[in-house]
């Protein structure tokens, strides 16, 4: 079972890494905000994973954390990147 | 090989190359994202090692915090840089090379020429943990073994301030930074700061109360708590203080300012500078911890909040 | 194999399976709207499976509560990046 759950993280954090590959790189800043919510994801998923199989205590805090930052992370790239204008809200929307 | 090596040896190559692809970075904005990324990497590598507390001061400030005021920074900068600008070229450039790979594998060497039983003293102070009345050895290393040294730190930090808002020009020394309250805010982004802001601040205290006993402390509850202030912010539901404010500086002192009165007062009743006295010891730094919270939640959205940009108001009533 | 073991495999080898998924949608999507849906999308549903495969084996109640927590406040994340890129790429183009 630890085997399995170590595998299952190191199987997440390859597809992390393929997609950091692909979305640092990507055309526009667009791409590059979205490798803080992937790492947020997919390292949230390797965490508790990792946490499971090696046993380590309070992990689930770390975690925790880790969500609301990435949510935070990502909130000021695009708050940085393309600025909210008051326009926007006047569009009726 | 194992598959915990195999997975040790992938994180570790994760790392480097994030690494190495954020030094690379072409303009500001991409090397930010890269460094947020990479302490997010990083706080796994932590898990791995063991070191929990520090998995979540990385994950808290480290990326959290670091990353939102580098954003900002580069953010300001916009203007002044260009694409394909390099600070160094040539001869220094090459240097710097050097002399990173030098401190790399030095580094290198030491941990690996370490003998079977490095040099420690964590036996010791585990044995006097009970002592302490704390179950979590960091933050006994943090608030009471060494307690001066963290006391300094939040020192270093309100000087921070101090230098950041400094660099105000004269007209707007007394002001407040940012942007002020928006009439109608971005509605996703408030929405995300109205629902994550309560949660985020439960989930803060709750890290720093745990700290006593499991991984967690003053330092990430309080980044915690900062990050939530400064979402609030980003999202213009409330505006940042004036610097004047007295009640903003007396929180920003109130951290350092309560431990050296403990730590002197230490020296009165308990025979010692910083000495706690015996069996009383949880409560008085359970104490001290509440007001590095406050500090640190009021220090670092002053940081990221940056120089004071509009002129204070005048009292007219005086 | 426990029965609860064998739940937790197929959970958490559903999830892994989700996350590739997601990947290949970032690899293989043409532009930045749809490739925010696949990370946003694909990679939270792993996530929700993965933290389902891995409730039966908590620590304490509040472990398990903290697990869920943790899906909710991923999902509430993830669904507002997407909105919040989405709006940066329509403003600006995708060179946002």
């Amino acid at each position: 079972m630890t085997d399995f759950l170590l595998a299952t993280a190191s199987a997440i954090l390859f597809t992390v890494a393929v997609g950091l590959v692909r979305i640092l790189g990507g055309p526009g800043d667009a791409d590059r905000i979205m490798a803080a919510q992937l790492i947020g994801t997919g390292g949230i998923g390797s965490l508790l994973l990792i946490a499971a199989a090696t046993g380590a205590r309070g992990v689930e805090d770390v975690a925790l954390g880790l969500a609301l930052l990435a949510a935070f992370a990502s909130a000021a790239f695009v708050n940085s990147a393309a600025p909210a204008e008051d326009s926007d809200a006047a569009d009726g929307r | 090989m194992s598959v915990l090596q195999a997975l040790d040896i992938g994180l570790a190559f994760l790392v480097f190359a994030v690494a190495a692809w954020t030094i690379f970075a072409r303009g500001a904005f991409a090397a930010t994202v890269g460094y947020v990324v990479y302490g997010l990497l990083l706080s796994l590598v932590w898990i791995r090692l063991f070191a929990v507390d520090v998995a979540l001061t990385e994950a808290a400030i480290g990326s959290g915090v670091t990353g939102v005021l580098l954003i900002g920074a580069a953010a300001r900068l916009r203007g002044a840089e260009t694409e394909d600008e390099r600070s160094l070229t040539g001869l220094p450039r090459v240097f710097t090379a050097v002399l990173c790979v030098l401190i790399t594998a030095a580094l290198a060497a030491v941990v690996l020429l370490f003998p079977e039983q490095g040099p420690s003293l964590a036996p010791q102070s585990m044995q006097h943990l009970p002592e302490t009345g704390l179950g979590n050895p960091v933050t006994a290393v943090l608030i009471a073994y060494r307690a001066f040294d963290t006391m300094l730190e939040k020192v270093v930090l309100v000087l921070a301030v101090v230098g950041v808002w400094s660099l105000a020009a004269d007209r707007y020394w007394g002001g407040a930074p940012g942007e002020p309250r928006a009439e109608r805010p971005e509605p996703t982004l408030a929405f995300l700061a109205q629902v994550l802001a309560p949660l985020g601040i439960l989930v803060g205290i709750h890290i720093f109360w745990v700290g006593a006993d499991e991984p967690g402390g003053a330092f990430q509850g309080g980044a915690i708590l900062a990050a939530m202030w400064i979402i609030v912010m980003m999202a213009r539901l409330t505006e940042a203080p004036s610097t004047s404010a007295f009640w903003l500086r007396l929180a920003l002192i109130a951290g350092p300012l309560v431990f050296l009165i403990a730590g002197v007062s230490g020296a009165i009743f308990a025979g010692g500078f910083f000495a706690y006295p015996p069996g009383f010891a949880k409560p008085v730094i359970l104490f001290i911890e509440a007001f590095m919270v406050l500090s640190i939640a009021v220090t670092l959205p002053m940081l990221v909040a940056g120089p004071p940009r509009r002129e204070p108001k005048v009292d007219r009533s005086r | 194999m426990s029965l609860v073991d064998l739940f937790s495999i197929a959970a958490i080898g559903a999830g892994v399976f989700f996350f590739l998924a997601g990947t290949v949608g970032l690899l293989r999507f043409p532009d930045a709207l749809s490739r925010l849906h696949a990370l946003t999308k694909a990679d939270n549903l792993g996530l929700g499976l993965i933290v389902l495969g891995l409730l039966p084996r908590a620590e304490s109640p509040l472990a398990a509560f903290k697990l869920l927590a943790i899906w909710a406040l991923v999902q509430l994340a993830g669904a507002t990046t997407a909105q919040l890129v989405g709006r940066a790429v329509r403003r600006k183009g995708t060179a946002a």
